[in-house]
């Protein structure tokens, strides 16, 4: 491994110096000639039917440039978002935009627009929804699910008595939606000498991607242009075409550096279809601003949970089983999917012999949902974590231990379909940061002093990371520099360049000669990965790999078409392809590329193999002539789920007087095979560890249940963690061995990075409290207080979005 | 709904002598905005949520800004940084009570502009009321927050009158404790008045915070010398350590004899419309010595009183553990 040039080191990513002096380009700050400004038009209900817009008024200001409703735009089937809409299921849902000269004109032409709603009943607790008489957030229905077999409304509703049952902490005896199983239940919990019953509830809260999703969009000659704030980049074209109503070919995407998306901007979205459509109506460019407000209510929220888990141990440790149910509140557009997800996660990161899981998708007319770093996973993980420690405690064995027993394994098969893993190693990561950590001191050690306590906690977190199938492309030129094609997406994590070393590794060139292309269709990219669900590393790693393969082949083949001999009896090194045991004879990386643009065909992409994307095929074509072309699909060996893995350890100290804790000590550990980029490793172990802090104690959606009005639409208000609310340093590791199905033995860790830390936390919580679970994220001071204090908290038992 | 977020247009004056400032105040009333450092007028005014006619920018009158002596302590102009607050060596040495409050407002970055006065005057946080709904605060004839769903953990435990917003300052609470004196300027002259009754609570005034009227510019603030270098305790407890407002603040000064509390002031934060004087406390604690059992003794009658809405009734024990706090030795 330490043989590597390029993996495993760190190094400087290109977009790292436009970012620490602001020239860094986002979608906002692009300008062009005869652009106007769009503004939104949201709704101020939580549900109901626009029965009359007057924008009169605002068509007579000097300024106002045009007006764009939802017949402008393609309708959508409910539960869809659409991107214009007269029937509203939250506040915040775009009902039109206007555009002006300039923004001030725009907003005061929106304060002019009146627009007559015809209220709807309207639900933001799924419970409320359940329970018999209940309002449902959409006319079609309370459930929404989503199945191969085929997706549809339903109207489910239990009983009060099945209500209350659940939120007092029973096995919820109701109608549910989907299931899966595998495993003999009933032998696993006859089997357990412990058994761990409990509800939980984690609320849902707003991703807050610094950057809102600002997009502007113009036409040229049949094709749209647009700058957007984008996760993916190729991955995003299909799906923005789809929505233009035009050929993938038709789009050029423009999104070099994005400001966070965290699940959030994925794939196409409605705001960029509006400023498509928007520009066509006028014929004018369409820069749509969207508010930090309204990047709330449209930028995505984590999926909530309220639910019920019974998990049962033998008496070393080992869960025999698991069931677990979960309600999931998937807001007024049925995203997410995070319940069974996190049912997944389960029977990874702890793999009970036999598992249950039971899901309940409801609709609620609260901000549209989506994945959300971990989705699923991370939610479990912290429901997880102080139930582990409390069947420890009744079984009377070590915390780390009941891990450790439990940990996941190269052999262990997991999810419903018993599948096996590419390589997995959390036992390891569990004993690394436990010396790290000193976790065999650090146990004895005293907990109270004063009105303080201290408390351990130890998390686990999974998200699956990686997939494959994706293209390759790489590029020399005469010049001789190397050009490493990347359409993964830019989101913050350099991952779009520390995967493309790769490339560079396998090549045996300098970085200093590489160039990486990014950030634009113009800039002839590969078809690629969704840059999500921690894949980069994984998916991207694979394609550089082949696309350098397929490049090295061809130098191996020029060399010989030119030098003689077969392509057998050359090699690489030194930027020049040479002839082995006579290293003399050989052609420089710029002699070959030249070499190949007078030999034509494969060689400088004039032909291309059949079996890469279209989005590949184009960028070829716009290439072919200019050097040599490594392309190629990634069709390498892959069976079995890619496990992203990390654990953390933690330490607190938490005042019973105030209800704040202090975080005196953060340990993670990654199992994300070999370590691509230390440095973008370490910053998304951190990254990752403040974000579980927010979950853990800060962030949540808080709405009033009587009119369906969010309180926290700000920054401000939805308390994302600042560096005073962390600590200053937070320890980082991997275990660093390879896996198996990854040319370079990498995989991702995104997301497991966050999951840990939120599970390190609640278990450190329940510590100090002397085992107390809350069974519910965010803990909040008032929560510990009132806990301490022996009240009542204020919230009903699983009520969930109204604390 | 729009949701704004540009600045509307609006006159804006930059006066560099506090007699123009006061006459623009007096010419535009209630249509004038007095702008400080800012901190709580750009969201009332992009959000449109606030519809003045004139913007009156202070920065510029160097009157108004430093910390000087007075006839009895000191005088701190209305338009003095947080930041310079923070770092005075005299306040850290004298009135170290307002410096430790200071400290706690909001984040660096927003105490390096924001300003004494603008601390003090800064409106209720409730968020229906931001929100641009039409409550009493906001004139209109209903609460959304004091109702049996209502979002009210943050909302007050005391001195509820139709709104149970709660003061949002952190320097507020320890103005009371200091026996500030408020200095309230207008063309009509000067006038003073206490802390204690410079603040106002809804059955007094339901649209103000303070007793400033239109044409009103408080200008500065006087602190006694009284309680120069007594002790002191401050601490706010809010849920994120920064750039967040007080769930449950206090602010004590205390005059000791040896180990004997003597005259004494108790002032909580985050659990009235106004700074929560607690005068049973300080008549309780007449005599103690700073001991856990006084403390404790103490703090159990902290929230007496106390009237919780649905949702803050962790408001009492949370109120009842800072005095603990502040009596321990």
């Amino acid at each position: 491994m330490s043989d590597y040039k390029h993996i495993g080191k760190d190094f400087v990513p290109p977009d790292i110096m436009g970012k620490v002096t602001g020239k860094a380009k986002y979608a906002e700050d692009f300008r062009v000639d005869g652009m106007v400004y769009a503004r939104m038009y949201t709704s101020p209900m939580a549900h109901g039917r626009v029965t009359n817009i007057d924008t009169s008024a605002a068509e007579a200001m000097e300024g106002v440039v045009g007006i764009l409703t939802a017949e402008d735009v393609p309708a959508t089937d409910a539960p869809s978002a659409a991107i214009l809409t007269n029937t509203p299921a939250y506040i915040g849902d775009p009902i039109l935009a206007v555009a002006a000269e300039d923004e001030k004109t725009a907003e005061n032409a929106l304060a002019s627009i009146r627009i007559d709603i015809e209220p709807l009943p309207f639900v933001t607790d799924p419970l409320d929804s359940l329970v018999a008489g209940g309002p449902d957030a959409r006319e079609e229905g309370n459930v929404y699910v989503r199945s191969q077999e085929g997706s549809g409304f339903r109207t489910v509703k239990w009983t009060k008595e099945q209500v209350d049952e659940f939120r007092a902490g029973r096995e919820p005896g109701g109608e549910y939606a989907n299931e899966w199983s595998y495993g003999d239940l009933e032998k696993g919990f006859a089997d357990a000498r412990v058994i761990i019953e409990e509800p939980f509830v984690t609320i849902g809260y707003a991703h807050m991607s610094m950057e809102p999703r600002t997009a502007m969009a113009y036409w040229q000659n049949g094709t749209c242009y647009m700058h957007a704030s984008c996760q993916s980049q190729s991955f995003f074209m299909p799906g923005l075409a789809a929505m233009l109503g035009v050929e993938t070919k038709d789009v050029v995407l423009i999104s070099e550096n994005t400001g966070g998306g965290f699940g959030s901007k994925i794939g196409a979205y409605p705001i960029v279809g509006l400023a498509g459509y928007f520009s066509k109506k006028i014929g004018r460019p369409v820069q749509l601003r969207v508010t930090r407000e309204q990047e709330y209510y449209m930028g995505s929220a984590r999926v909530g949970f309220q639910g019920w888990i019974k998990i049962g141990f033998a008496a070393d440790g080992r869960a025999t089983a698991a069931d677990v149910f979960i309600v999931e509140d998937i807001g007024p557009n049925a995203t997410g999917g995070d319940a069974s997800s996190a049912g997944g996660a389960i029977s990874l990161v702890y793999d009970p012999e036999a598992m249950r899981f039971r899901g309940l998708p409801i609709l609620t007319n609260t901000t549209p949902r989506g994945a959300q770093r971990g989705p699923g996973q991370n939610q479990i993980a912290a429901v997880m974590a102080p139930l582990m420690d409390k069947a420890a405690k009744q079984l009377g064995i070590d915390r780390l231990q009941i891990r450790r027993v439990n940990a996941v394994q190269n052999d262990t098969t997991v999810y419903a379909g018993q599948e096996p893993v590419t390589s997995a190693y959390m036992d390891e990561a569990l004993q690394q940061g436990a010396e790290m950590f000193d976790w065999e001191t650090r146990k004895n050690q005293a907990k109270r002093n004063g009105s303080k306590v201290r408390g351990l906690g130890i998390g686990q977190g999974y998200h699956s990371a990686g997939t494959n199938g994706f293209d390759g492309l790489v590029r020399i030129t005469p010049d001789g520099k190397i050009h490493l094609h990347s359409g993964i997406g830019n989101l913050g994590t350099y991952s779009f360049a520390s995967t493309s070393r790769v490339a560079a590794e396998v090549l045996k060139c300098e970085w200093d000669d590489c160039v990486i292309h990014h950030g634009s269709t113009e800039a002839n990219l590969p078809w690629n990965s969704y840059q999500a669900g921690s894949v980069s590393t994984f998916t991207q790693t694979r394609t550089n790999y082949v696309a350098a393969m397929d490049a090295v082949d061809k130098m191996k083949r020029i060399a010989a078409e030119t030098l003689g001999g077969t392509p057998d009896d050359y090699d690489i090194d030194g930027q020049r392809v040479f002839r082995i045991g006579t290293p003399a004879q050989g052609m420089s990386y710029g002699a070959v590329a030249a070499r190949a643009i007078q030999l034509g065909g494969a060689y400088s992409g004039q032909t291309y193999p059949e079996d890469i994307h279209e989005i590949t095929q184009r960028s070829v074509q716009n290439l072919a002539g200019s050097g040599l072309i490594g392309v190629a699909k990634d069709k390498l060996e892959r069976n079995g789920v890619i496990p992203g893995l990390a654990c953390a350890f933690v330490e607190i100290e938490l005042d019973l007087e105030t209800g704040k804790y202090d975080i005196l000590d953060y340990v993670g550990i990654a199992d994300c095979g070999t370590v691509l980029h230390p440095q973008g490793l370490a910053q998304q172990m951190k990254g990752g560890a403040v974000w579980g802090m927010g979950m853990a104690g800060l962030e949540r959606h808080v709405y009033d249940p009587q009119n369906g009005l969010p309180a926290n639409v700000g920054f401000h208000e939805c308390r994302i963690p600042t560096y005073m609310d962390v600590p200053s340093v937070i320890q980082v590791g991997a275990v660093d061995l390879p896996d198996p199905q990854n040319p370079v033995g990498a995989r991702g860790i995104g997301e497991p990075a966050m999951g840990c830390s939120v599970a390190a936390l609640t278990s450190a919580i329940s510590d100090a409290l002397d085992g107390h679970i809350f069974g519910r994220t965010p803990i909040s001071a008032d929560m510990i207080v009132n806990h301490v204090a022996g009240l009542d908290q204020s919230f009903k038992p699983l009520q969930t979005n109204n604390s | 709904m729009a949701s704004f977020d540009v600045m509307p247009d609006m006159q804006l004056y930059q006066p560099v002598e506090l007699d123009d400032a006061l006459n623009l105040a007096d010419r535009y009333a209630a249509d004038g905005w007095i702008l400080g450092g800012g901190q709580d007028t750009y969201g009332w005014l992009k959000d449109r949520a606030k519809h003045p006619q004139a913007m009156i920018d202070l920065n510029g009158i160097e009157a108004l800004r430093g910390i000087r002596d007075s006839a009895d302590g000191i005088e701190i102009g209305a338009a003095t940084t947080l930041r310079e607050i923070i770092r005075d060596k005299r306040i850290n040495r004298d009135y170290r009570l307002l410096s430790d409050a200071a400290a706690t407002v909001a984040s660096p970055q927003i105490r390096n502009v924001g300003t004494l006065g603008g601390n003090l005057v800064q409106d209720a946080r409730c968020w229906y009321y931001r929100r641009g709904l039409s409550c009493y605060r906001a004139g209109g004839n209903t609460c959304y927050a004091d109702t049996p769903d209502g979002i009210n953990r943050e909302h007050c435990i005391f001195g509820a009158s139709r709104c149970v917003a709660v003061t949002p300052s952190d320097t507020a609470t320890a103005m009371v404790a200091l026996e500030a004196t408020m200095v309230v300027q207008s063309v009509a002259g000067e006038r003073t008045v206490s802390a204690e009754d410079f603040f106002v609570g809804p059955d007094t005034h339901i649209t103000q915070m303070t007793s400033l009227e239109p044409g009103e510019i408080l200008t500065a603030v006087r602190i006694p010398a009284k309680w120069a270098g007594k002790k002191f305790y401050f601490e706010k407890i809010a849920d994120r350590n920064v750039w967040d407002f007080a769930l449950v603040s206090i602010a004590v000064a205390m005059s000791m004899d040896g180990d004997t509390i003597g005259d004494s002031r108790f002032v909580c934060g985050g659990v009235a419309c106004t700074p929560h004087r607690l005068r049973h406390v300080e008549n309780a604690a007449r005599g103690k010595s700073l001991s856990d059992e006084s403390a404790d003794a103490v703090a159990s009658i902290a929230a007496d009183g106390a009237r919780p809405l649905n949702a803050n009734q962790y408001k009492l024990p949370m109120m009842e553990n800072l005095v603990r706090r502040a009596m321990r030795a």
